[in-house]
């Protein structure tokens, strides 16, 4: 039994939920993103009981390239992600007609399957395949099934489209120049590479120029709060919860462990550029008027702290930054989940119309109120863990950076409780806000589950990610 | 050989349906017939064998690539049915060209004498001339026949010029006597300005800037099965006929010899840079499909020669390129024919809406159109990896980082066609389903799939 098999459920999920036609799509890709679920619980037992679940096998022989699939806890810590979001994100969109349902569902199906094959990747050219992948069909899905003006959302999408396949293409040269020297795409032939300091230097920025834009890092973000806004809220999340974290997530896998010494010599730099995320994001924050964008900024400044964690090359800024991107995950797609239950009752997404729900639904409140403490890392929620370890691996590196790192807390705090107050808080709205469904009730109280569960006690993903961490912090500093 | 010959037969045998009143079972027949050729073909691979005192050599490579050829024709023959629809009665004519065409193109990848050569390129274009003009109440194919014929004939004579200035400098037309003295040190100066004239005289049949001005206007005032033709079939074999002069002939070596290395790779990486740069350029303000279709044709023979600064390795690459090239075309076109027929003109407003009135071509259409832009999984994808990994390993990174930007600039036409199937309004109904531009649709993509998930079926065959 290996991780493939995961991918296999997803991609058969994806063709038989189109086949089954529209009416039983949205049950058939639930069934299957669930057995993909149990699939890979049973999966991380056999891992944990020491079997090996990695794969290896020839694919193309000229140039070589390999099937390789490598299951190490960081690469299975970001697959349970998948697997876990998938399905609250279809669940979550239970309820909703949409248009061609079975291509709606099928995409999303396969989308997870891409995104489960570039976190598993150990072949540099396999991993590029899936990250591609991973674009087509977040593309129709924020291009068809999308909000707002045609036109603009037109425009927002392409530029998406076109940005990230620019950045990854700078990836794919840096890769076939990897080639050339290592003779495999593998991704322990990688890591084995001597390469010189000129040489790392540009296969750093080749590869920072690809996960900055997807990240986004600034200045590469401009993408993001446009097509969060204008995506369908399941193209959103998808986007928000599991699809940057690629982005994170590569950085530790491929970019760190390749080009180390461009990463030491330039850290500061990094750092910055993602400190610089986080006050930026926050500041912008405080000004949207639209719930979808804001969260979407309040995301920015998030992944720009991560992001930082991830520069400082510490085993704390590593494993607080894979800690947070979980968290984030989970966070996000709540608060975007909750977003969209506001919108279906009152149509509408400008903050200003909102207010009054807690005296309506004083339940979604209370679940709400976790989503945004949560997300502003109070402590006993597992963001807080995230945030405090990468924040304490940024003081480590220089207090200045932990300071203003530590502006993503106040600052969130700021913008998330004025926006719990305009939205929920306040007189009653003249519009009338229906409870939560039952369907809509399981989807968050699971996602609050994972938050406060892991909030205190997080040692089981530390645990599992701590190893991989150590091991690739070793390829880093082995020179 | 025996594939030549049967190909003529069958060609022949074409012509003579029409006297035989058999016009309705024409388009079966041949596609059956050239199912046949196909088998004969592949059993003549991996043996090399020269025939009539070296006029015809039989290698790896020209069987690979005949059979890629066939295939296309296989696919051409099948549209030919829906697209003659309405002139039944010329049916028989237009398909005897095609297979003729086929044979002249057979020819150009199995010459052994530069004059099997020369009769091979003008059965070629000859064939393509009538085809070009062959819509004869209509004024822009009429043009499009003149402009082509015109500019052809005079790169046929640039090349002829060529082979002469070569038999002046050899005194031989046979490739294995020219390649053995090209090695030689001692070279008459004009052995290179001959080889330049025939390199020039096969620029402008692939259309590669600045020989691509034809292109366009070719292309958009062709019937739209002979644009198709044009776009897949034809530029697949100038691309390889140019390849095999270049490679059959010992040009590399021999320039080398006199140090004229260095300045033949600049030119070709200049002419391939040029290329594809003016040709997506240029795509990005075509509203015509055809038209843009023609200058995305431009920039992949940028893309494709890049084969030739790395001639001993890259054979196999050209192939899947190629292959996945002319497949992705084969479904590009048999949406649009299928889309813009009874329309006067091929705009983009045609396909508004496509995703919704016929969700299955639309997807073909996309397909097709990612696999040309080099997304994953389609095989372009790896056409351009592959490509990209030569070119790097013969040292020639700024020209990758090139074709990486124009990868990125491509993405913008394509994808114009693409937003416009998806987020549009439809404009009109279509009625009818013609089964044959379905099947060709549905196998060349998943032909196109297929070579994707499995590149080293074709890759390895000429390595």
């Amino acid at each position: 039994m290996n991780v493939s098999l995961i991918l296999i459920i997803l991609l058969v999920g994806a063709f038989a939920t189109y086949v089954v036609g529209d009416k039983l799509a949205s049950k058939v890709a639930l069934f299957f993103s669930l057995a993909a679920l149990g699939c890979s619980v049973v999966l991380l037992n056999h891992f944990l009981a020491g079997e090996n679940i990695s794969l290896i096998n020839a694919w193309i022989t000229q140039p070589k390239i390999s099937f390789a699939l490598n299951a190490d806890g960081l690469a299975i810590a970001m697959l349970l992600l998948t697997v876990a979001l998938t399905p609250i994100i279809i669940f979550s969109s239970f309820g909703n007609e949409y248009k061609i349902a079975k291509a709606f569902y099928a995409l999303i199906l396969f989308m997870a399957f891409a995104m489960t094959g570039t976190f598993l990747a150990a072949d540099g050219l396999l991993y590029y395949i899936f990250w591609e992948l991973a674009l087509i069909p977040i593309y129709f899905i924020a291009l068809i099934w999308g909000n707002g003006d045609a036109e603009e959302r037109r425009k927002a999408v392409v530029k998406f489209f076109i940005y990230t396949l620019a950045g990854s293409l700078f990836m794919l040269i840096a890769f076939i120049y990897l080639y050339q020297k290592a003779g495999s795409f593998l991704i322990d032939d990688l890591y084995k590479l001597n390469l010189s300091a000129t040489e790392q230097l540009w296969i750093f920025l080749a590869f920072f120029l690809a996960y900055a834009i997807k990240i986004p890092i600034i200045p590469f973000h401009t993408w993001q709060a446009n097509v969060y806004q204008k995506a369908p809220t399941v193209g959103t999340m998808l986007l928000s919860g599991i699809m940057l974290k690629m982005g994170l997530y590569s950085v530790i896998r491929w970019q760190l462990p390749i080009a180390p010494l461009a990463a030491k010599e330039y850290m500061n730099i990094f750092i910055a550029l993602g400190i610089a995320g986080v006050i930026y994001g926050s500041i912008v924050a405080i000004r949207q008027k639209d719930l979808k964008k804001l969260l979407a900024y309040s995301s920015l400044a998030h992944v720009g702290l991560i992001a930082a964690g991830t520069y400082t090359l510490t085993i704390d800024g590593l494993r607080g930054a894979v800690l947070q991107m979980i968290a984030h995950g989970f966070v996000v797609v709540g608060l975007f989940f909750a977003a969209e239950i506001i919108f279906k009752r009152f149509a509408t997404r400008e903050i200003s119309e909102m207010g009054g729900i807690r005296i309506q639904s004083p339940k979604f409140t209370s679940m709400f109120l976790i989503l945004v403490l949560a997300s502003v890392a109070l402590p006993s929620t597992f963001n807080f863990v995230g945030e405090f370890t990468v924040l304490y691996s940024l003081s480590q590196i220089n207090i200045w950076f932990a300071v203003l790192g530590g502006t993503t807390i106040i600052l969130g705090a700021y913008y998330m409780l004025k926006m719990f107050q305009n939205v929920m808080l306040g007189e009653a709205n003249t519009k009338t806000f229906s409870d939560v469904t039952i369907n809509e009730g399981i989807s968050l109280v699971a996602i609050i589950a994972v938050l406060l569960f892991f909030g205190f006690y997080p040692k089981p993903i530390t645990d599992l990610i701590t190893p991989s961490l150590e091991t690739i912090l070793n390829v880093i500093n082995k020179n | 050989m025996n594939t030549l010959i049967a190909i003529t037969g069958l060609g022949i045998f074409c012509l003579l349906f029409e006297i035989l009143n058999l016009t309705k079972a024409i388009v079966p027949i041949t596609i059956l017939g050239l199912l046949g050729v196909l088998a004969l073909n592949f059993s003549e691979f991996g043996a090399t064998e020269s025939y009539y005192n070296n006029m015809i050599t039989v290698s790896r490579f020209s069987t690979a690539f005949s059979s890629l050829f066939i295939i296309l024709t296989i696919f051409l023959v099948a549209l030919s049915h829906n697209f003659y629809e309405n002139h039944p009665t010329k049916i028989s004519d237009f398909v005897a060209i095609k297979i003729f065409l086929l044979a002249g193109g057979v020819a150009m990848v199995s010459f052994g004498n530069l004059a099997m050569f020369f009769l091979g390129i003008e059965v070629l274009s000859i064939a393509l001339y009538v085809l070009a003009a062959s819509e004869r109440l209509n004024l822009k194919s009429n043009e499009a026949g003149m402009k082509y014929f015109l500019m052809g004939s005079f790169a046929s004579g640039i090349i002829l010029f060529g082979i002469c200035l070569i038999y002046g400098a050899m005194g031989s037309f046979d490739v294995a006597e020219i390649s053995e003295n090209s090695l030689s040190a001692e070279l008459p100066i004009w052995f290179p300005i001959g080889m330049v004239l025939m390199v020039i005289g096969m620029l402008f049949k692939v259309a590669a800037v600045p020989f691509h001005f034809w292109a366009p206007d070719v292309y958009e005032g062709s019937p739209a099965l002979t644009t198709a033709l044009m776009s897949t079939l034809a530029k697949v074999i100038a691309i390889a006929t140019l390849y095999k002069l270049v490679s059959a002939l010992n040009l590399i070596p021999s320039l080398e010899n006199q140090d004229l290395l260095g300045t033949f790779q600049t030119i070709i990486v200049v002419i391939s840079m040029a290329s594809m740069t003016i040709g997506n350029i240029m795509a990005l303000r075509q509203t015509n499909v055809k038209r843009m279709l023609a200058f995305s044709g431009i920039s992949h023979a940028g893309f494709m020669l890049m084969t030739l600064l790395s001639i001993s390795t890259s054979a196999g690459v050209l192939l899947y390129y190629t292959s996945a090239y002319a497949l992705a075309g084969i479904a590009s076109f048999s949406v649009i024919l299928y889309v813009c027929k009874n329309q006067d003109n091929e705009d983009i407003t045609n396909f508004h809406g496509l995703g919704k009135t016929n969700p299955l071509l639309a997807a073909i259409l996309t397909g097709s159109l990612l696999s040309m832009a080099g997304i994953p999984i389609f095989s372009g994808f790896f056409a351009k990896l592959f490509l990209f990994n030569q070119t790097i390993e013969a040292g020639h990174l700024a020209l990758v980082i090139v074709a990486v930007i124009n990868s990125i600039i491509s993405v913008g036409y394509y994808f114009k066609l693409i937003l416009a199937m998806y987020s549009k309004e439809p404009n009109e109904e279509r009625k009818g389903k013609p089964v044959l531009i379905y099947a060709v649709a549905v196998i060349s993509i998943v032909l196109n799939i297929a070579l994707g998930l499995f590149p080293s079926l074709v890759v390895d065959l000429l390595n």
